[in-house]
Order: structure tokens, then C-alpha cells, then sequence
């Protein structure tokens, strides 16, 4: 479970989380929607530690993530992200990407690994560009190579950054498929998106983000169906 | 103009002089790799949040870059001698050189350092490897990419540096073994020029090397 109290988080002098809390449970998929610069995005570098926060406490479950005495290596490998911008290793074929972590930081062999990481592209349909350099691959397999990625480290959390925000229109598909199908297996993730629909369909509860706040959270044929609040019905409206 | 050119003297001095060649490489490849080494370690440093390390290697980087290469191999030789640490000629020039390139190439480090997406390193610790992983499996295998050329280049500088090894009495390299045949006939015009020659095919050799081996290092 992830359980997030109260957060503040600024940069310089601009508060991008002015108390945040929220708490996503095993097994829920969680959107997380709002305009640009809502701060949605900031919420998830801090659940995985890669941004300090200002006040406030993120527990995954019941470890203190902004705790001074947390391996946060260690509290990572339950919890896997994918960005915006892909971010392939443009040095590493499709399967070196996606093998490298369980082996450098699981200590898995390689033959392990390998056999790792084959299946979780294989489950993401990129079984047929295992050598191929990512430099190669069209925004959204790459994007598919990065989910797989996330993956191979078999953990309990999955968050996704906006992940179709860089794609073009026809590869955004894929890519939706890929995260619906996790979600149908039982996947707990915390899904930033601008994806409406999407959200609507696969969503155990959205949250609508505005001015670093969440204003509305709730099922989905609430939040999106018949949203209660100005500010969210102002937003739909604004992205329909 | 009645100059008589001798070739012979120098054909039959070829293999001494070509037995110079292997240690001015040797020297050349040396200073190199601990170029590279040193130079990491400058443009980290340089960037590092620890004043101490930023001054120490801003004032290595500044001498280096900003003053002849032969003084830094005359205090190396010289210099450190008068405080009673004496290097051999051989290790007092490679030393030198070595200082000289870790300044150049730690700019050139930094610049490539700062080509690399800071997302890259991000997305490796989002896998939860340790930042000096995310360093030495991510960045630092890019970094080499881009900086592959501008080392080659260093390293062809490196060839040519060598020969100021005769200010500090090398006599086993191409340049020094060439100054001790001339002494010994005066033939200067033959024996430098064919060394000229000799070191215009180390370089062109080399570069040679590398972008063969580059096609081998950089698939991607």
C-alpha cells in the first residue's frame, strides 16, 4: 500500500505539492489527471525518492521513503516508473536495456536475466527486436521497452509519467493496450495521465490534480462521470 | 646550394630509430591512459559540491591548459627533483603529458558530461541502481562515445609531445635516439626528416586504429 500524508514539495519558490494525500491500495489502478504543471508528475518522482520532499511522509508499504535511515536503492526495486521520454539506454540493445538491472542489481546471472527479461518483452510483443538498438525502434516500442523494463524488476508497484505525452497519435494505442493488460493482471499502479477515456475505463479511482491539490478523488463515473467540483468540471471540459 | 644528401647512414640506423618508435608509443599510450583516468576524476571533481575537490581540480586544470607543456615536463623532471622525488626521464615526460592531457581532456569530459541527458542517469536509479552504478553502467559508457574522437585527437598530441622528452635527456625514443645520431654524424636533414616522416605515420596510424576500432565499439 502506498499511503501519502499531507506532502509539500516546492521548487525554489514555487509550491508544486501544497498537502497532498492520497493512499493507493494492492491490486488498485489509480489515475492521476490534471493540467500541466499541477504538479502530478512531482508526485511520483517523490513516491519513488527521486525527488526530496518538503513536508509530510510517503509510506510504500509501511516503509518511510523520505526517511533518512531508507535504502531507497532497495525500496525501488518494488517500485518501477515509466517516463514521458522513454529514457531508452541508447547504448544497450532491447534485451541489454531491459536485463541489466536484474542482473546489476539483483544480482541475477545472466542466463537468468536473460530468460527475465525475454518474457517480459515477449508479454509487451517486442520479442522479435531483442538485438535491434533502441535508436531503431519507433516512441512507442521504445516506450514498450521501457515498460518492460520496469518490469524485469518484478515489482509490486508499477507508475507511469505521462507515458503517451511524447508519443504521436497512432502510436499512443500500443502503448494503453500494454498498461490495460497489466492492470487486468492484478497490477497496482498509479497511471499520470492525460488519457480521458483511458482513465475512465481502467481506473479503480482518479484523482483530478489542480494548483498542486487534489480536488476530486473518487470512481471514475464520478470523477469523470459526474464531477462535483468547478475546477474539474472546468478541466473536462477544457480536454474534450 | 651544395648540400650532399646522405640517405645510406640513415637506412642502415632505421631499426635503432624504428626501436625508438615502440617507446615514443609506449610514452604516447601511457599518458594517454592515465589521461583518461585522471581526467574523469578532474571533470567530477570540477563538478563536485565539495569546494576542496572543485578548487583542486580547477587549479589543475587551469596550469595545465594554460601553460607550455614543456614546463610542466621540466618541473616534473626538475621541479620535483629539487625535493628530492627523481623521476627517471622516461616517467618525468610521461608524467608531464599525462598531467597535460588530464586538463585538456577533463573539459572535454565535462562538455560530454553535460551532453547526456540528466534523465538517463534518473532513469537508472528509478531501476534502483546506486548512483556510481548509474555512473559507471550509463553515463560513463556514453560519455566514452562522445568523447571517443576528441581522446584520439589528445593522444595524436601525445605523439608529438613526446618528442620534448630530449629537454629532459630521454634518449631511447624517436626523437632522443634521432638527436644522438645526429650529434654523432650531423647528418640533421636525413635523420630528422625520416623521423618526421616516422612520426607523421605514428599518428596517421593510429587514427587509423581507433576509427577501425570504433566500428567495432560503437554499434549503436
Amino acid at each position: 500500500m502506498i499511503e501519502i500524508a499531507d506532502v509539500h514539495k516546492s521548487f525554489g519558490h514555487l509550491e508544486v505539492l501544497k498537502g497532498v494525500s492520497m493512499t493507493v491500495e494492492r491490486g488498485e489502478v489509480v489515475s492521476v489527471i490534471g493540467g500541466s504543471g499541477s504538479g502530478k508528475s512531482t508526485l511520483l518522482m517523490c513516491i519513488n525518492g527521486l525527488e526530496p520532499i518538503d513536508a509530510g511522509r510517503i509510506l510504500v508499504d509501511g516503509v518511510d521513503v523520505h526517511a533518512s535511515g531508507t535504502n531507497l536503492n532497495h525500496l525501488r526495486r518494488k517500485i518501477g516508473i515509466v517516463f514521458q521520454q522513454w529514457n531508452a539506454f541508447p547504448h544497450l540493445t532491447v534485451l541489454e536495456n531491459v536485463m541489466l538491472a536484474p542482473r546489476k542489481v539483483l544480482g541475477r546471472s545472466r542466463a537468468e536475466a536473460e530468460a527475465i527479461a525475454t518474457d517480459r518483452l515477449d508479454h509487451v510483443g517486442l520479442k522479435d527486436k531483442l538485438s535491434v538498438y533502441p535508436s531503431r525502434l519507433s516512441g512507442g516500442q521504445q516506450q514498450r521497452m521501457a515498460i518492460a523494463r520496469a518490469l524485469a524488476m518484478s515489482p509490486d508497484y508499477m507508475l507511469f509519467d505521462e507515458v503517451t505525452s511524447a508519443l504521436d497519435p497512432q502510436l499512443v494505442g500500443e502503448v494503453l493496450d500494454t498498461l490495460r493488460m497489466l492492470s487486468s493482471e492484478g497490477m497496482t499502479m498509479v497511471v499520470v495521465t492525460h488519457e480521458i477515456h483511458f482513465a475512465r475505463d481502467v481506473s479503480d479511482r482518479v484523482a483530478f490534480f489542480h494548483q498542486g491539490r487534489i480536488h476530486e478523488i473518487g470512481p471514475p463515473d464520478q470523477v469523470i462521470g459526474n464531477p462535483g467540483r468547478p475546477e474539474t468540471i472546468q478541466f473536462l471540459k477544457s480536454v474534450r | 646550394m651544395h648540400y650532399n644528401f646522405h640517405w645510406r647512414p640513415v637506412l642502415q640506423a632505421l631499426p635503432q630509430m624504428l626501436a625508438g618508435c615502440v617507446v615514443t608509443v609506449e610514452i604516447a599510450a601511457l599518458a594517454t591512459a592515465i589521461g583518461i583516468a585522471a581526467g574523469v576524476a578532474l571533470a567530477l571533481g570540477r563538478t563536485s559540491a565539495n569546494r576542496t575537490a572543485a578548487g583542486l581540480a580547477l587549479a589543475w586544470i587551469e596550469f595545465g591548459r594554460n601553460t607550455p607543456g614543456l614546463f610542466q615536463i621540466y618541473l616534473a623532471y626538475f621541479g620535483l627533483g629539487s625535493f628530492g622525488l627523481h623521476l627517471s626521464s622516461f616517467a618525468a615526460l610521461t608524467a608531464g603529458i599525462a598531467f597535460n592531457n588530464a586538463s585538456y581532456l577533463a573539459e572535454t569530459f565535462r562538455g560530454g558530461l553535460r551532453a547526456i541527458p540528466a534523465t538517463q542517469a534518473r532513469a537508472a536509479r528509478s531501476l534502483g541502481m546506486s548512483g556510481p552504478q548509474a555512473f559507471r553502467l550509463i553515463v560513463l559508457p556514453q560519455l566514452f562515445r562522445i568523447v571517443y574522437y576528441p581522446i584520439t585527437n589528445q593522444m595524436t598530441l601525445s605523439v608529438l609531445m613526446t618528442a620534448l622528452g630530449l629537454t629532459v635527456g630521454l634518449d631511447t625514443d624517436l626523437a632522443g635516439v634521432t638527436q644522438q645520431l645526429n650529434v654523432l654524424t650531423y647528418r640533421t636533414f636525413e635523420y630528422f626528416s625520416v623521423a618526421a616522416l616516422l612520426y607523421y605515420l605514428i599518428a596517421k596510424a593510429m587514427m587509423l586504429v581507433s576509427r577501425l576500432l570504433a566500428r567495432r565499439l560503437f554499434r549503436y
